[in-house]
């Protein structure tokens, strides 16, 4: 059996699932069941001068029959008075010394403000501190959350003040909404940070109700955008994490549309420690744990892992630029006709939206059903084929090794493209 | 969509039970959702009326159910009640590629759902034909037919000649429209109202219906030529004729369509007449597995099925064979009834002889039963036989568009098909609607949405 234990910026913790801040760890009660449940740490929901917030809240996006692919909020941080939480996350760290306990933070941008913050969050004995730099909604009209994640040097100066007062391990939150996550990221750590947290939720509006005309969601016949997470954002965070785990390199807690294992191995395949789960547990609620932890587990075991440090960032030197992928490779696509069931989807995603390198006959075999051919001097390789097809493992594709290993990328090619003219008349330039 | 009923609660089903009830909205999203789309798709071939099934399915998913419908209304304008008599297993769910996979599509249900969607909330049943090209004549108004039979066939005819624009008249001698949708279909299938409500939004939609008209009785068939350019007959089958059993006429014998209307009109004394009855179903057809599966819930005693041939052979469809079965009935096979044996008291019940596979020697048992209803297949329509076009054993004989021998008499569904499935008759109608257009119509000799003129073979 692996061990499922990590060490983040010198917080230990039983395993690398935390909740992140967010509904989930809005009291004491529901931190503890879920670490009861199995959960390794927790992100407390953020604190600062309490609010009021607006009701409805939440929206969702629903696809294909499955309800929540994205989930989108215009909630705020904690409603609860500060006294009240940092007596929960007391008494909670006191029955469960060997889980994480993190404290979100968020305050106006005074330096007097965030050391009287910092000083009484670390009085609750709590394990460290995120700095809530992130929240796209609400916060940030009032120059908080993400105001202060947009703006680098901003970012720079709180994460200043708060390692000023901060004796326990600082992580900054970062928001997505920005054109390139590294400036921040940079800032966060010249400003002293121990660790990055991303990404926070992205900037959306998730659907309007065609009858009312209102967006989503409705707030008394009006709303406004919110913050989208969930299944959804999986891709932009993963490629985020990546990003910031290779420039500055601090610790990275993962965190966007984890809802399984497989999601969790794939962001500390891209260099995440530890991974934060909100959506799916809202979702599902607290007992999804027992499979991520178990799938995790399996999964280093069939690897021949000992440990999830082990694992962390094995994909990351396999994330270049685009100038650097090697022009000689190519793939085309394959059909097992014994797997076919002859439904010609990936003839018309082909034929319509790709390459038209798939031709469709009826099947004489079986009445009705579409016989595909794959032109193979048309198909340039571009995996769509085989991502429209509804049966594993029908099509895949496979290499046609004409160069053997030799490797040209485009920088070397763009130098003398007529010294490689087989570049061209391998691709199918109309 | 499988369904299970086990033998000891059959018999407390209630009679009106549907056997597929309607999906519910949640339902119909994630089965839509399934649905992959397919090029060329395998269930729109196997469709004899070729409704357009991956896009009715795809516009339920993305909630456009209306449109769903008119989809389907475009091809098969009694979708409504396809959706429930259709055989699905044998035809679009049949040819569904999630077959190789999982479980078909359930496009039976799928098509319910918009066609309940539309007719509740009475949208129109008729989809107009985009048909007619630019430049091309008005449709002549003196052209008019007349439709012998409002059963799925005449209705498909006068519906697709009201979408391009002519009208006709329906001529039912019945008091009902609908013909066997409205009185010969299993009421777990279908009840008589859905067939009712799909000819009310077809008579909604213009479609000229007068019923209680027998054609030979209270109008003659020439007298319809002389009122309609042309003339459809859409007649449908008579009834199922004795086999010539000893002690046959016994009035415990009953035809098996007979019983079927009764029970959908739920006829009290057919009704008393079954419960707490032993039934032997005499046929191995569809209208067979009708009957059995009603008596049995209707709460008969025991139910026989009994077949002359082997279980192979037997013409119903498998999965009526297996509803059946579910049902409890107990099919006997290779048994070939004898006689009827009856004393003044009543019936005592069906001798029949079973001869085992291999064996010689035939066996004589006595099935004693209460009823014995024939369902061993319609004889023609006896007005048929005074009709001045082409016919064999009863049947009319028409080339692919319908044509009879008579240049202005056009047929089409059972009476000519023999016993087909609803849909087929549909298409019939249709596709008759069309050839007499094409022929008697100068001006849509050059329509290319229209067959050609008739050949000079015509049977």
């Amino acid at each position: 059996m692996a061990d499922l234990s990590v060490e983040f910026c010198g917080i230990r913790s039983p395993n690398p699932f935390w909740l992140a801040s967010a509904p989930p760890t809005n009291t004491g009660d529901q931190v503890m069941r879920a670490f009861d449940a199995g959960w390794g740490g927790a992100v407390w929901k953020t604190l600062g001068e309490p609010i009021i917030n607006v009701s409805s809240r939440y929206s969702s996006v629903d696809y294909g029959g499955q309800r929540m692919m994205g989930l989108n909020n215009i909630e705020l941080i904690t409603d609860r008075p500060l006294a009240v939480n940092f007596a929960e996350i007391a008494e909670v760290k006191r029955r469960y010394p060997k889980h994480a306990v993190i404290v979100s933070l968020m305050v106006e941008s005074k330096r007097e403000t965030w050391h009287d913050i910092v000083r009484r969050t670390e009085d609750t004995g709590a394990d460290g501190i995120e700095l809530n730099f992130g929240c796209p909604h609400g916060m940030s009209e009032r120059g908080m959350g993400s105001a202060v994640g947009q703006v680098p040097d901003y970012a720079c100066q709180i994460v200043g003040w708060v390692k000023e007062a901060a004796r326990l391990p600082v992580i900054v939150k970062l928001t997505p909404n920005i054109a390139d996550i590294v400036y921040p990221a940079r800032a966060a750590a010249k400003g002293g940070a121990d660790a990055l947290s991303l990404i926070n939720t992205i900037n959306s509006i998730t659907g309007v109700d065609l009858d009312t005309f209102t967006p989503r969601p409705d707030v008394h016949g009006s709303s406004a955008h919110g913050g989208y997470c969930g299944p959804a954002v999986k891709p932009i965070a993963l490629n985020m994490v990546a990003a910031v785990a290779q420039d500055p390199g601090l610790p990275v807690s993962g965190i966007g549309g984890i809802s399984t294992w497989r999601d969790a191995v794939e962001f500390i395949l891209l260099g995440a420690t530890t991974v934060q789960v909100c959506t799916a547990v809202m979702h599902h609620g607290f007992r999804i744990i027992a499979d991520l932890c178990d799938g995790l587990s399996n999964y280093l075991d069939e690897k021949g892992l000992s440990s999830v440090a082990a694992l962390r960032g094995k994909s990351l030197t396999r994330v270049k630029r685009w100038e650097q992928l090697d022009l000689n490779y190519r793939v085309i696509a394959d059909v097992n006709e014994s797997s076919c069931i002859g439904c010609g989807v990936c003839y018309m995603a082909c034929n319509d939206g790709a390459h038209q390198a798939i031709a469709a006959h009826p099947d004489t075999a079986r009445a009705g059903r579409t016989r595909v051919e794959i032109l193979e001097h048309k198909c340039v390789g571009c995996n769509l084929c085989s991502l429209v097809c509804p049966v594993a493992g029908c099509i895949t594709m496979k290499r046609i090794d004409t160069f053997g290993d030799a490797q040209l990328p485009w920088t070397q090619y763009s130098q003398a493209p007529a010294q490689h003219p087989h570049v061209k008349s391998n691709r199918h330039d109309r | 969509m499988m369904v299970r009923i086990f033998p000891k609660h059959a018999g407390q089903l209630p009679l009106h039970a549907e056997i597929k009830p309607a999906l519910s909205i949640d339902q119909a999203l994630a089965e839509s959702s399934r649905c992959l789309f397919c090029h060329d798709a395998p269930c729109m071939q196997a469709c004899p009326t070729h409704i357009d099934v991956p896009l009715f399915i795809r516009q339920i998913s993305t909630g456009n159910p209306s449109g769903a419908a008119r989809t389907i209304f475009a091809q098969n304008v009694l979708g409504h009640s396809c959706a429930r008599v259709c055989p699905t297993e044998e035809l679009c769910e049949g040819a569904c590629v999630l077959s190789d996979q999982a479980r078909p599509i359930d496009i039976g249900s799928l098509q319910r759902f918009a066609t309940d969607h539309a007719l509740s909330r009475q949208q129109p049943i008729l989809v107009a034909s985009s048909g007619r090209r630019p430049g091309e004549p008005p449709p002549d108004a003196t052209f008019t037919v007349g439709i012998v039979g409002a059963g799925p066939a005449g209705l498909a005819c006068a519906a697709e000649l009201l979408r391009l624009g002519y009208r006709s008249v329906i001529y039912e001698q019945a008091s009902q429209p609908g013909g066997l949708n409205t009185t010969g279909v299993a009421q777990y299938k279908m009840v008589p109202r859905v067939s009712l409500e799909e000819v009310e939004a077809l008579s909604r939609a213009g479609l000229e219906l007068r019923t209680g008209v027998a054609i030979g009785r209270d109008i003659s068939v020439d007298e319809l030529l002389v009122r309609h350019r042309t003339v459809f007959l859409g007649v449908g089958m008579g009834r199922i004729p004795a086999i010539g059993l000893a002690g046959e006429d016994h009035p415990a014998v009953w035809d098996a369509l007979e019983l079927i209307a009764r029970l959908k009109q739920g006829d009290a004394r057919t009704l008393s007449l079954i419960r707490g009855a032993a039934v032997a179903v005499i046929g191995g057809g569809n209208t067979s597995i009708d009957v059995v599966t009603q008596a049995v819930r209707a709460s008969a005693r025991k139910v026989w099925l009994v077949y002359r041939r082997s279980a192979s052979e037997m013409p119903a469809y498998p999965h009526e064979v297996q509803l059946a079965l579910q049902h409890g009935v107990e099919i006997l096979c290779h048994a070939t009834p004898t006689r009827v044996v009856a004393s003044s008291e009543g019936l005592s019940g069906l001798e029949i002889s079973v001869s085992s596979e291999g064996s010689s020697s035939p066996q004589t048992k006595l099935l004693a039963c209460d009823l014995v209803v024939r369902a061993t297949g319609q004889r023609g329509a006896s007005l048929v036989d005074s009709l001045p076009v082409r016919s064999v054993k009863g049947v009319l004989q028409v080339d692919a568009h319908g044509r009879t021998s008579h240049p202005r008499l056009y047929a089409g569904g059972d009476c000519v098909s023999g016993g087909q499935e609803v849909v087929n008759a549909v298409e019939a109608g249709k596709k008759a609607a069309r050839a007499m257009l094409a022929d008697h119509l100068p001006s849509s000799a050059n329509s290319p949405t229209l067959p050609g003129p008739a050949p000079s073979n015509r049977p």
